[in-house]
């Protein structure tokens, strides 16, 4: 039984904690929240593009380094753990998209620049007011696309959105090149990340893969997600952990108080599962594997939880200084709401999972 | 990443599977009627030596105590594919589990070769004489005491929730030996004999009806200081390595307790509070979700576990959730789908349906699980301690002679 990731895979996770842990983390998350609405860290980006990050996933004929899936769940965890200011998830969700579905012509158009940082590709799924990310309002009808995308993670200065759209077929993905789409800035709780809104009014637009490519691509999409989620959660967990370790009420640390304890245990309890759940998706990616479907949903809905009670009981208990603004608990607090806001509710997947276990339960029968 | 056995793990499997095969034919299928406690006892010492006799016992232990010298994995296949059948299985876990491994560990040259080989064998069953009424998680509060007699000691006592005490030749007891000196250090452990003068066992009826555990009551037993285990003084340090085997033991869902499949298959067949099939309300798919990612959540990091240990690695402090996590999973999935059946599931006994009644048995045991082997609260203080680094619970009573601690 070989189930965890390769060394090779673990040690990019390492240099990707090293290097965000030196450059990004929440001081760097402090002073993006204060700059300009369009900005990410440029400087960061060029490095990581340097690196071969960008190109750990893209096929070796399109400039890449035809890496596994566990290299960009690696990437995802430790972004997520640091709260890079850079596009660098929405790249990894791309590409994925783009690998799975891509026409040769797609791949070769988009995916050297994606490996060497020059473009980047976002995903647009999220709707005003939908939590189901296979019930869209954006339609697709004779190579445009009509409605509108929001908020969508890292669009503003992006180029390419991979957008998800119901055309005659059923919902699919479609290739947009933003230079031809209207781009507004959005506001949302994250002030970190930033978000924007597509506005498609007839913009030409490419079919990217059929609607079971886009079903293949969520599960992929929940997956690394559920990585950056858990890295978000751990970083909850262990700053809180920290200050319940100095932190003196009482005569004594708080984290002596079971009452403090109990709660840091439940979030590695809940962390941990979720690791369970996203590692399965990982190899079922690497494998072709049958249970995709239901890990990638089981991982969905675990590291939402995960990732909510973390950043939930780290204000809770740092107490009073947790909910200043000048504390670090509300990068975790406003994180966990994007994270839950991507691809798709909680309640959404969780459903999904119930009718992965359905369909297995009647193919068995 | 794969979920395969190495070549040499898959080589030791199609062996076990062959034996088997030949050997457990017998237990292809669960018995028709449960066994009455004398026919299990006769079937497990003969299941026990045939395993013996084939080099499936002591799969880990070190050959000197007859053990096969192998690795984890190993033992892990064998109770794998051990598993498929229904062989007599329980009686030994805690002897060959827990308590031998102590005796030889901390042993004398005489114990070890005059108990070891029969305890292997089966022919001798072996029960831990630990819990008292007084000192559940706190273990070491423990009052039954030994005083030094000549070259013995002399036992006075109760000790509680005892598996197997019935079924047991012997027995691993920790006594108070010292109540002058602080609680965990005044304690000492002792092999004794269940059939000596002095040793009365009772069965304890537990909340869920069953009997598995007894209590133990100890008047004057006298025991030779050979057969006590570690240095006097030393009994907390022993009675650790004990209960490090048990919660390796005590971990997964019980084998066949009822899981999410069983609330999809309820749901499929009553109806949903606000009308229609309980299997198309949300909030049963939610429990339905919630209840496969803790069931399966457990399965895969038992998995995360074993691929560590087949790489000769020490598994990661992630094992530390499976109990607290399956025995609260178990209770919460049971009420949930108890209430789902309406009346149906709350009756009981001969007019029930066999899969609620199952669900029954669950939500009962499950309560007696959430306390076994470390309670949910004390599992929780071990993660945050030991794995998150927190600071140990304030204890007035740590530093204080036992006799002078509120306790005494």
């Amino acid at each position: 039984m070989n189930f965890d990731f390769s060394d090779d895979a673990k040690a990019l996770g390492e240099q990707a904690r090293k290097l965000f842990a030196d450059k990004a983390g929440t001081t760097a998350a402090r002073a993006a929240m204060a700059k300009d609405a369009t900005d990410f860290d440029a400087a960061l980006w060029a490095e990581i593009a340097g690196l071969g990050w960008t190109a750990a996933r893209v096929p070796e004929a399109h400039g890449g380094l035809g890496l596994s899936a566990e290299e960009t769940c690696q990437l995802a965890e430790a972004a997520g753990a640091h709260l890079a200011v850079v596009p660098l998830v929405s790249v990894l969700l791309a590409t994925e998209a783009l690998i799975l579905a891509g026409s040769e012509a797609q791949q070769a158009k988009w995916l050297p620049g994606i490996a060497d940082g020059s473009i980047i590709a976002v995903v647009a799924t999220n709707e005003p007011g939908a939590v189901n990310p296979v019930a869209l309002s954006v339609k697709a009808a004779d190579g445009k696309l009509h409605g509108v995308k929001s908020p969508v993670a890292d669009l503003p200065g992006a180029h390419l959105a991979i957008v998800a759209a119901a055309g005659a077929d059923g919902p699919s993905l479609w290739l947009v090149d933003l230079k031809d789409a209207r781009v507004e800035a959005v506001e949302t709780l994250d002030l970190v990340r930033r978000h924007g809104k597509l506005t498609l009014n007839g913009v030409a637009a490419e079919p990217l893969g059929d609607g079971a490519a886009y079903q293949a691509w969520l599960d992929r999409a929940a997956v690394i997600l559920a990585y950056e989620a858990i890295g978000t959660a751990s970083s909850a967990m262990t700053m809180t952990v920290e200050y319940a370790k100095t932190r003196v009420a009482f005569g004594q640390t708080i984290g002596r108080y079971q009452g403090v304890k109990h709660k840091c245990a439940d979030m590695f309890i809940k962390i941990e599962l979720a690791r369970a759940h996203a590692l399965h998706g990982v190899a079922m990616i690497g494998s072709d594997g049958g249970e995709l479907r239901q890990a990638a949903a089981a991982a969905r809905v675990a590291s939402l939880d995960a990732v909510s009670f973390c950043a939930e009981e780290a204000v809770q208990l740092h107490g009073g200084i947790g909910f200043t603004w000048e504390s670090d608990c509300q990068f975790y607090y406003r994180r966990a709401r994007a994270l839950a806001a991507t691809i798709g509710a909680r309640g959404w997947w969780a459903d999904r999972l119930v009718r992965a276990l359905e369909l297995r339960n009647r193919a068995a029968a | 990443m794969d979920f395969n056995d190495t070549a040499v793990e898959a080589a030791y499997r199609e062996q076990v599977r062959g034996w088997l095969a030949d050997n457990a034919a017998e237990y292809r299928e669960p018995p028709a009627t449960p066994w009455k406690l004398d026919e299990f006892i006769r079937r497990s010492k003969a299941w026990q030596a045939k395993k013996h006799a084939a080099g499936y016992t002591g799969i880990t232990w070190p050959k000197a105590m007859g053990g096969q010298g192998l690795t984890p994995m190993h033992s892990i296949i064998y109770g794998q594919e051990e598993g498929r059948y229904h062989a007599p299985s329980g009686l030994y876990s805690i002897g060959l589990g827990m308590c031998i491994p102590t005796v030889f560990t901390h042993g004398n040259s005489e114990v070890i070769q005059r108990y070891v080989p029969k305890a292997l064998l089966g022919e001798e069953v072996w029960c831990q004489l630990f819990s008292e009424p007084a000192a559940g998680s706190d273990l070491a509060g423990i009052r039954t005491k030994a005083v030094k007699d000549g070259d013995d000691w002399i036992i006075d006592g109760q000790k509680v929730w005892t598996s197997f005490a019935h079924a047991s030749d012997f027995g691993i007891v920790v006594c108070r030996t010292d109540p002058s000196v602080p609680k965990h250090k005044g304690l000492t452990m002792f092999i004794v004999d269940m059939k000596a003068p002095g040793m009365e066992v009772r069965g304890i009826k537990q909340m869920s009806g069953g009997s598995d555990f007894n209590e133990v009551f100890f008047t004057g037993v006298r025991v030779k200081d050979t057969h006590r285990l570690g240095a006097v003084g030393d009994g907390w340090k022993v009675a650790l390595t004990t209960l490090m085997h048990e919660r390796l033991a005590v971990g997964g869902k019980p084998r066949h307790a009822p899981g999410y499949e069983t609330l999809m298959k309820l749901a499929r067949g009553v109806e949903a509070p606000a009308g229609g099939p309980a299997i198309e309300a949300g909030d049963v798919r939610q429990r339905i979700a919630q209840s496969y990612i803790n069931d399966q959540g457990i399965k895969l990091t038992q998995m995360r576990a074993l691929s560590a240990l087949s790489k000769g690695q020490i598994p990661g402090p992630e094992q530390s959730i499976a109990k607290v996590v399956v025995a609260k999973t178990m209770q919460d999935m049971a009420s949930f789908a108890l209430d789902l059946a309406g009346g149906d599931g709350f009756v009981s006994g001969d007019a029930a349906d066999p899969e609620i009644a199952k669900l029954q048995g669950s939500y009962l045991g499950a309560a007696g699980l959430r306390i076994a082997g470390g309670t949910d609260e004390i599992l929780r203080n071990i993660i945050a301690e030991r794995v998150l680094g927190l600071p140990g619970d304030l204890r007035p009573d740590k530093d204080k002679p036992f006799n002078a601690s509120a306790a005494a």
